[in-house]
């Protein structure tokens, strides 16, 4: 009996039906795509983009090369240099950010004692030469000054979380 | 319309050309040819631009299945009309790329195998009617050089994944190839039925002997071999779910991989010509062709009589069209074993019981198809 029914099931296509009338059915529904340049999706406050350090609020920067980023970055994307500065506190001399060699992971900023070097939600940001996607130190703080009211107001957000 | 545009042309474009061009003794022959030559104009260039446009509604209606949109963004003279102008786009794109021909490429076959897979597709439209009056070729054999064609066609995939000389390109064409062999035959005997039926190869008197109404159409004492005739017809033309041919996850992309830029479009447009065909095909044998779906309907025949038979010709055709890409956003791809068991021991021996029905109905009579 079970065998007959199997076998008038595939002589109607039966199965087959079912299938079309799924894919019909999908043919009228309402399309998820969202065409980038002018929707976006919606962001975290946790998203991880282009890097960032920061300053202190009287502009002194945060950064006292503790070489924790360096040590914890898996992809060795971070190089720093540093020396002691005329009033005697350890600052860094070169920090530099291969964006080409970086994968986003956050750890640099998990492991930053004094929240200096953050990553921001920036995505669209592109190098046209080679060498454009090595951030330097200079850039980097460049990058914090310029947003750093969006990124105080992420840290804020995520404050209670931590 | 298109009668009136084809004798000003003829009056007024070919009449005097012929008569002050050429000689005497050949003027008759010559504007038979010049006539000829702008019916086939007339044929082959809508046929290339459905070609066009339907791999742009292919991208359109399986994006929507799958919940996107399909291309949108290349317009025309900087309006993007949900991206009309992307078909154009691509054929310029692949008319500059540079055909590369392999090394140890048989460069003869190579060149020949693109224009062997689609010059039978085209050449098929001469006996295609569109319409009463309107049919290239009006023979008796229509039916059977569409089917000579339609096989043609398979030498030019064979013959590319030989020249290729590439393992991808030969496995692809010897899948092809006993594909093809398995379903030409289950193709042919739902022809046979069409033409038991009917009592003629002449693809207009086979429309002809479907007039009356819908329930005339051969659709409905031929249900299993249409069904049959289509399914082998997505068969035929390699389309998924039958696409092992190209089968991009297992052989790349089969018999073409080996082709780039206008060699590899001419395959492309091969492919899709040879689907118009069989969908004008299944529309002409199984769907009384131009005849209106409302005939035999008291009120609705006289309101719809205005609309052109060929209207409902294209209208039909469409739809089959749908059901390809319909079929290929839904079905995975058929087991090579799973496809040879259908070709041989499914569908053959329903197409041979069926004949045999069909036969009785003819030889009995039966009403409302054969009284």
């Amino acid at each position: 009996m079970n065998k007959i029914k199997h076998y008038l099931n595939s002589l109607f296509l039966l199965e087959l039906m079912r299938g079309l009338y799924l894919t019909g059915s999908h043919l009228f529904k309402r399309k998820i795509t969202v065409q980038y340049p002018e929707e976006k999706t919606p962001q975290s406050h946790r998203f991880r983009g282009l890097h960032a350090l920061r300053r202190y609020p009287n502009g002194e920067e945060r950064c006292i090369a503790c070489k924790l980023c360096e040590a914890v970055c898996p992809a060795n994307a971070i190089t720093i240099a540093s020396e002691a500065r005329e009033d005697g506190s350890r600052r860094t001399t070169q920090y530099d950010i291969d964006l080409t060699k970086c994968i986003f992971c956050g750890f640099c900023e998990e492991s930053c004692p004094v929240d200096s070097i953050v990553e921001t939600r920036i995505f669209e940001y592109h190098g046209e030469k080679r060498g454009d996607l090595l951030l330097t130190k200079s850039q980097l703080l460049e990058i914090g000054d310029k947003f750093e009211k969006d990124i105080a107001a992420d840290r804020h957000e995520d404050a209670k979380f931590r | 319309m298109l009668e009136t545009l084809y004798h000003l042309i003829s009056q007024y474009i070919l009449l005097p050309l012929t008569l002050f061009v050429i000689p005497v003794d050949y003027q008759i022959e010559a504007m038979i040819f010049l006539q000829t030559t702008i019916k086939i104009f007339a044929i082959i260039i809508p046929v290339l631009i459905t070609v066009a446009y339907f791999t742009y509604a292919e991208r359109k209606v399986i994006g929507f299945i799958q919940g996107r949109i399909g291309p949108n963004r290349v317009g025309l003279f900087g309006f993007r009309l949900w991206g009309l102008g992307q078909p154009i786009a691509d054929a310029v794109k692949l008319i500059v790329k540079e055909i590369v021909i392999p090394l140890n490429a048989n460069r003869t076959l190579f060149v020949i195998a693109p224009i062997l897979s689609l010059a039978p597709a085209l050449a098929a439209w001469a006996v295609i009617p569109f319409d009463d009056t309107k049919v290239l070729a009006d023979i008796n054999a229509g039916l059977l050089y569409v089917l000579a064609l339609t096989s043609l066609a398979v030498y030019g995939v064979i013959i590319a994944g030989w020249a290729s000389n590439s393992k991808y390109a030969f496995l692809g064409a010897m899948r092809s190839a006993a594909q093809i062999v398995a379903y030409e035959i289950a193709m042919g005997f739902a022809l046979v039925g069409v033409l038991i039926a009917a009592g003629s190869l002449n693809l207009g008197e086979i429309v002809n002997a479907q007039a009356g109404s819908v329930v005339h159409w051969f659709w409905l004492p031929l249900l299993p071999l249409f069904v049959i005739y289509f399914i082998s017809g997505v068969a035929e033309t390699n389309r998924a779910p039958f696409d092992v041919a190209e089968g991009e996850s297992e052989i790349v992309a089969g018999f073409h991989v080996e082709y780039s830029g206008m060699a590899f479009s001419v395959f492309f447009m091969a492919e899709y010509a040879n689907m118009i065909l069989i969908a004008v095909l299944s529309a002409l044998l199984f769907f009384g062709g131009w005849l209106s779906p409302f005939q035999g309907i008291i009120y609705l025949e006289d309101f719809f009589s205005w609309v052109p038979g060929m209207f409902w010709l294209l209208a039909k055709t469409s739809i089959f069209m749908f059901l390809f890409l319909w079929f290929r956003a839904t079905f995975p791809r058929y087991r090579y074993d799973q496809i040879m068991r259908l070709g041989w021991k499914v569908f053959i021996p329903i197409t041979i019981v069926w004949l045999v029905i069909v036969s009785a109905l003819v030889v009995t009579n039966i009403p409302p198809w054969f009284s």
